[in-house]
């Protein structure tokens, strides 16, 4: 009886810590949500108005502009990066060649290197070679960090297989090019898929390096709401969280829904 | 063709790619580094130790032991923080409901949720309202714009990082040693101390390791909860980069941010050699972080 009280207790104070840990995470979210409806500019409450809405969704053509260009740099650089990463996955984990190790080490370095060094370094590159900031920079650098998640992601898939069924295919005729895409893609599809979505949401999310690499007119939303942040234009930025917040809830909760459908 | 040459036709793209984007740039920024500056921007090619002389200052020096203060204590209070927290979702039943919920408010944008701390800890935020409502203060206190603030932020952005390391090696923790110790005479804190702290140990790592770095190259929350005393390097990065246009500068520092992280992870990694040489391999913050919110 003693030592159930005493697990008791201990879960007791993990308990409080957790739902300490619940509270700090939520508050802070919860404060922008109510105050995104606030009719005043700053934290002191006026009334309830959703002036601000009408404001985020109609006057505010350049946030609009950099959603868009995010959603295109997020999409181009994950596809990019799945097919390069894939490949390069598929040619580490399975063949060998001259520079196997060399292509280890830099596909894991970046991993573990501040994300600043690989901005800082990606414009001092860039100015050198004379690309101009745009666009396609930015493309350049989101697809650069992405490759070593996706090959990541695949050589953990590849793992659970065995080389043998790609020399099956073999011994049964099959060529180079119909075995990668009749049997090796299929095989790592799971990874192709889930290294899609990470990149997706890495370069959704991603501020430091794009903050470096961008130029006039190539801002992503992040690079938006940082300017926002710093020229003080706060109610904006609280219902633009809202929608934000809004839609990744939703998204988790749909997930979350199609995840237990299917298990 | 060649079976043989298979693997070089997968890995050539991947290589060249990240030759050109990866190794050339960090390489540049090392020769960089040892070059003269140009007025605006760019370098004179001729060598010079110039950029590195100018690092020896005690303002520089201090920057630095500031970033890596700020990384310590920020890191050390998110373990303190997310240990019980691991612990106690680990123990419970509804796991995937807990994890699911830490992880949610963080796939919002990073800094939207820098942004709501300013919202609260501003000089018209929410606290300084609160208080001057109830008439406790007068004017604004200075919540902000000083290293609490930095640290605050940094718990409250890195802490699932460490959440997710630690849950996973307290969920594969036999919890019947802890009642062993007890029948063996061994005080709450004592088993605690000597039984589950040392089997959890790779998981103390790896969170320290996840939080630890990423803080070390901040530059967003010390620039914008941070006061003007409280720099970080990456501050000084973007600053010589983009504003004083001293390249070699910028190079040199970015050169001794990446020497500060790879003898942190060094310095882990030699502390916990059994979990490295065993199976676990280092794995990046938000690899692992992603990882689990598919998981979920």
């Amino acid at each position: 009886m003693t030592e159930k009280k005493s697990r008791y207790a201990d879960r007791k104070v993990s308990l409080i810590v957790f739902v300490g840990v619940l509270l700090f995470f939520y508050i802070p979210l919860f404060i922008l949500i109510v105050f995104s409806f606030n009719g005043g500019k700053n934290m002191h409450w006026i009334g309830f108005s959703l002036k601000w809405y009408k404001q985020l969704f109609f006057h505010s053509g350049n946030l609009w502009f950099a959603v868009l260009n995010s959603f295109i740099i997020a999409l181009t650089s994950s596809i990019c990066a799945t097919i390069i990463g894939t490949l390069g996955g598929i040619g580490i984990y399975w063949y060998n060649f001259k520079w196997k190790k060399y292509l280890r080490i830099i596909s894991y370095l970046p991993l573990i290197m501040p994300e600043i060094i690989i901005g800082v370094s990606l414009l001092i590159l860039f100015a050198g070679i004379k690309w101009r900031m745009s666009l396609f920079t930015v493309f350049v650098a989101h697809t650069t960090f992405n490759i070593p998640y996706v090959i990541m992601i695949v050589m953990a898939r590849l793992e659970e297989f065995d080389f043998s069924i790609i020399e099956a295919a073999y011994d049964l005729g099959a060529k180079e090019f119909q075995t990668l895409i009749k049997v090796i893609i299929p095989l790592v599809s799971p990874a192709i898929i889930s290294g899609l979505l990470m990149s997706v949401t890495l370069s959704l999310d991603d501020f430091i390096v794009t903050f470096f690499v961008s130029g006039p007119g190539s801002s992503t939303l992040p690079l938006y709401i940082y300017s926002m942040i710093n020229r003080g234009v706060f109610p904006i930025i609280n219902t633009l969280s809202t929608v934000i917040i809004a839609f990744t809830v939703l998204i988790a909760f749909s997930s979350r829904k199609i995840h237990a459908y299917m298990h | 063709m060649n079976r043989k040459d298979l693997g070089k036709i997968y890995s050539a793209p991947v290589t060249i790619w990240l030759t050109l984007f990866f190794v050339c740039p960090t390489m540049i920024i090392f020769i960089y580094s040892f070059l003269k500056k140009k007025l605006y921007g760019g370098v004179i090619w001729k060598f010079s130790t110039e950029a590195y002389k100018s690092l020896l200052n005690p303002d520089f020096l201090e920057i630095v032991w500031f970033t890596v203060y700020i990384s310590i204590i920020s890191s050390l209070l998110i373990i303190l923080i997310a240990i019980p927290t691991a612990y106690f979702i680990a123990r419970s039943k509804h796991r995937n409901l807990y994890l699911f919920l830490i992880i949610v408010p963080f796939w919002t944008n990073f800094l939207i949720r820098i942004f709501a701390w300013i919202g609260i800890l501003g000089n018209n935020g929410l606290i300084n309202e609160l208080l001057m409502a109830i008439g406790i203060i007068k004017s604004p206190l200075e919540l902000l714009y000083n290293q609490y603030a930095i640290i605050i932020v940094t718990i409250y952005t890195y802490l699932p990082y460490a959440i997710l390391p630690l849950y996973s090696s307290i969920e594969k923790f036999d919890f019947s040693l802890l009642d062993a110790a007890r029948d063996l005479g061994a005080s709450k804190i004592t088993a605690m101390f000597k039984i589950f702290l040392p089997n959890i140990h790779g998981g103390i790592i790896s969170a320290l390791l996840f939080t630890f770095i990423p803080s070390l190259g901040s530059y967003a929350i010390p620039q914008l909860v941070g006061g003007k005393k409280s720099m970080m390097i990456g501050n000084c990065i973007a600053r010589e980069l983009k504003i004083t246009m001293n390249w070699p500068l910028a190079s040199s520092m970015s050169v001794i941010l990446t020497l500060v992280t790879l003898i942190s992870i060094l310095l882990f990694m030699q502390k916990n050699k059994k979990v490295y040489d065993g199976n676990v391999k280092y794995r990046s913050p938000s690899s692992v972080f992603r990882k689990n919110k598919g998981a979920v």
